[in-house]
């Protein structure tokens, strides 16, 4: 390997001399701890050995982030981008929701210092959190049987659980839907724990596959974790009826399963909070030991201040104080401690009423401009589209995201023909769309769906 | 109902945080809390830089800002800025476009991030630390996949550098093994080689292959100057060799609660830089998905506007300084009350630690019956005391050494 090393050809494997010129001492003269040295002793000559990182190969790109990217390269002015997952505007610009303006400014008054949270993040964004899921004098949280963690977002929420199932539950599975969001199987992955599928979607009916769940979760091994969507579901936008979440509670007491909840959408889907929480609640009231992550990037508008929480119902306060504790040792080589700032917002938007109650107008405002363009892309697709194909699938379906029954090929020509950027699973973003381009939209769709195969 | 989960243990005691739930729930007037590292005004508060006030108020009016999500390695002007800052404005690896930066939750985060990168394309998974270290450095780079060894780094006798142990220990470590490399202000111990030591140590790391990871956490509030605390670094890049190098904007701009720092790679090569950038990418999406866009906004602001950035040099200055002055204190107060001991170690070590040399029996008295907390291990933070609380700490220290030997 050594003789090869010159004939790699890059000029940074030239041997390199170093002296005093080149490297700069700053003002150190007058430092007590350090003598500024002449650099004439130290020249050297060292032939850079070859790079014990060449081997590493590149990793596919991402999918969702390539969809953004190849977005931006477009020139065509009719283009679409509906692959983004953040809310836009009828501008179709980024939101800033106006209650978190006020948060941060109240915040900038009141000079908050900068001190590290404890591990376990901002006292009162845990409370907050807890209380905005379960509902406020919920006995799990009365009974303080809620170990709760802030955490960085959904993601970094859902890694920590993970950690805690890969350390305590060793060989227990997380049962995850197909499809699911696609960070979920990395998650596992990386904290080692071992998934495997339910069904969910049905390409048919572009609807649940109610049976094929059920039964699915059914065979599971005992004691599995089963990963269900709060609501909103990513990226189908197809959840189950109440009375399908009843039944879902059922198998998976009958199994002693473990329901692990990912929440990212609650009040982003319906426009109610509460409404959002149903699914959680539900097991909640069974008394069941449950996880639920917890995300504020879309329903605060937060995506980049990386906020959310892992939430653990267990059968006692003793039991969740030492499961907190374990949370906590997991963080603390993780990151140490949680971010303060989309903390602090979180809790001084849930802890003024008036702020709360803005927050909601403004969550209910995002959720309707959603369920609106819906309508609108359902209204231009039955009036365009004259084979009578079923499009209702687009009102059935909830939050951000939609399912189109697209296949990758009609997926690709969205892009190509329409200029109309979507992951190639034919899932689109309503948060993209705006009431003018649903006409357009519908054009494109209706051209997919029939003309390409 | 089965309860799966009520069979979960409570995880045991973090030393560090146990002295401080000890100091808090202590009733005395007078107690003072040593063990934590976080810096202290004179009067005992907190500290808000002036600049990083005006970096938020700067942020906060610019109404075109908004909350998206940043890309998986962070806020590219706060990559940039950062990389400069510690490798130099003129620094070849940057030129030569081989250094990737990734911005991550502060020291922690880039270290941990750092090692799960090497514990999946490193050939070696060994990772030598100085011993002792950061109580943090073990559990991170264990639960990264990598196992840790232990260098000689300080010598109780002398309260210095054991160079001579180090040198054998790294002498004897595997070819291509990761070495963990304080970049100043050494924590625990206050103790830093000197520059010629770090020359003889950069000799040896280069020509036994190791790999050195670079955890800098002090830059500027060592001993005040940027350039100066960043020395070592600046000497392993500009070999031409690869490093890692960990950044924290904790202490130096005290956004300690805002998780800010950097994890860098110095490269060989641009083709291999975009492959490790790549890869930890890869790293970063399961874990977190993308870093928390505030505290890198106030870095960039600060870093970008040379009023701000000079201004930032000023207040680094004072605090490092006030550290400096501290020790100065203590050590002349022991030196007046005749403590037996040479206390000389206090001004000769650097940085926000000391190792007192005191012992776990006396660290307990010094607790028990002078309301006074630090670690275990005999470590104070200097940039907890004051010119009120010198006398008071010299006064226990004096009389735990003469009751316990």
């Amino acid at each position: 390997m050594a003789s090869s090393m010159l004939s790699l050809g890059s000029t940074s494997l030239l041997p390199r001399e170093i002296n005093k010129d080149k490297l700069k001492l700053g003002t150190s003269g007058s430092n007590p701890f350090l003598k500024a040295k002449s650099f004439s002793r130290v020249t050297m000559t060292v032939a850079v050995k070859p790079s014990r990182f060449e081997g590493i190969t590149m990793a596919p790109p991402d999918p969702i982030l390539g969809v953004s990217e190849a977005f931006k390269a477009d020139t065509n002015e009719m283009k679409l981008n509906l692959g983004v997952g953040a809310y836009r505007t009828e501008e179709l610009q980024p939101y800033v929701l106006n209650v978190v303006k006020k948060a941060e400014n109240l915040m900038l008054e009141r000079g908050d210092n900068k001190e590290y949270l404890p591990i376990e993040g901002l006292a009162a964004f845990n409370k907050a959190t807890a209380e905005l899921l379960f509902g406020a004098g919920h006995p799990v949280i009365k009974e303080q049987r809620v170990a709760t963690i802030q955490g960085l977002s959904g993601t970094g929420s859902l890694r920590l659980a993970a950690a805690l199932i890969e350390r305590y539950f060793p060989g227990a599975k997380v049962v995850i839907s197909s499809p699911t969001w696609g960070n979920h199987k990395n998650i596992f992955n990386d904290a080692k724990v071992p998934w495997s599928e339910y069904r969910y979607y049905d390409p048919k009916t572009i609807g649940l596959d109610f049976e094929g769940m059920i039964a699915d979760i059914k065979e599971a091994p005992e004691g599995s974790f089963i990963l269900l969507h709060g609501c909103a579901h990513n990226p189908t936008g197809i959840d189950p009826t109440p009375e399908q979440w009843v039944k879902i509670a059922d198998v998976i007491q009958e199994k002693n399963h473990i329901p692990f909840f990912d929440v990212a959408y609650q009040g982003f889907a319906s426009g109610s909070l509460d409404e959002d929480a149903a699914s959680v609640r539900l097991f909640a009231e069974r008394g069941m030991e449950f996880f639920v992550a917890q995300s504020y990037s879309k329903n605060l508008g937060l995506y980049a201040e990386r906020i959310g929480a892992i939430n653990v119902v267990c059968s006692s306060a003793d039991a969740a104080t030492r499961v907190k504790s374990q949370l906590k040792r997991i963080a603390r080589p993780m990151y140490s401690n949680p971010p303060v700032h989309g903390a602090r917002i979180v809790a001084n938007v849930v802890g003024d009423a008036t702020m709360f109650s803005e927050w909601k107008a403004e969550m209910e405002m995002m959720a309707g401009r959603i369920k609106t363009v819906r309508q609108e892309l359902y209204d231009s697709l039955v009036s365009k589209d004259k084979s009578g194909k079923d499009w209702s699938f687009i009102l059935k379906q909830i939050g951000m995201f939609s399912f189109t029954g697209l296949n990758k090929a009609q997926s690709d020509n969205m892009t190509n023909k329409w200029h109309v950027y979507m992951t190639k699973d034919g899932r689109i973003s309503l948060a993209g769309l705006s009431l003018a381009k649903c006409e357009y939209l519908a054009d494109a769709i209706i051209d997919s769906y029939h003309n390409v195969s | 109902m089965n309860s799966i989960l009520s069979s979960v243990l409570p995880a045991p005691e973090d030393p560090v945080l146990s002295v401080i739930f000890a100091c808090r729930d202590d009733p005395s007037p007078v107690k003072l809390n040593l063990s934590a590292g976080t810096y202290r005004t004179e009067e005992g508060k907190p500290l808000v830089l002036d600049v990083v006030r005006r970096a938020e108020q700067q942020l906060a009016n610019d109404l075109s800002r908004d909350k998206e999500y940043l890309p998986l390695n962070g806020l590219p002007e706060f990559n940039k800025l950062s990389t400069k800052l510690i490798l130099g404005d003129d620094s070849p690896a940057l030129k030569e476009n081989r250094v990737v930066t990734t911005q991550c939750l502060s020291g922690t985060g880039s270290l941990r991030v750092g090692a799960e990168f090497l514990a999946a394309h490193n050939k070696e998974s060994v990772i030598f630390v100085p011993n002792p270290t950061w109580g943090n450095h073990p559990r991170i780079f264990t639960l990264a996949g990598l196992s840790v060894e232990y260098f000689r780094y300080y010598d109780p006798k002398s309260r210095g550098l054991d160079f001579k142990g180090m040198l054998e220990d790294l002498g004897a470590a595997p070819p291509g093994a990761i070495v963990v490399l304080q970049a100043c202000a050494h924590n625990p111990t206050g103790v830093d080689p000197t520059f010629e030591q770090w020359e003889q140590i950069r000799r040896l790391v280069r020509s036994k292959s190791l790999l050195p990871f670079f955890d800098s956490a002090y830059q500027g509030f060592a001993s005040g100057s940027l350039d100066a605390d960043a020395q070592a670094v600046r000497m392993f890049v500009a070999d031409g060799g690869e490093c890692l190098i960990a950044q924290s904007y904790a202490k130096n701009m005290g956004l300690y609660g805002e998780r800010i720092g950097s994890l860098t790679i110095v490269c060989t090569s641009e083709d291999v830089a975009k492959k490790v950038e790549n890869q930890v990418l890869l790293v970063v999406r399961p874990m977190y998905l993308t870093p928390p866009i505030h505290g890198a906004s106030i870095v960039a602001t600060i870093l970008k506007n040379s009023d701000m950035y000079n201004d930032w040099t000023i207040e680094l200055k004072g605090m490092a300084d006030r550290i400096i002055s501290m020790r100065q204190q203590l050590y002349a107060a022991l030196e007046a009350r005749g403590t037996p001991g040479d206390w000389s170690h206090i001004i000769k070590h650097i940085g926000m630690f000391t190792f007192t040399g005191l012992s776990e029996e006396q660290v307990r008295l010094m607790a028990k019956e002078y309301h006074i907390y630090m670690t275990y291990d005999g470590r104070i933070s200097m940039a907890s005391l004051s010119s009120k609380t010198v006398p008071q700490l010299a006064d226990a220290i004096h009389a735990v050494v003469t009751r316990i030997a």
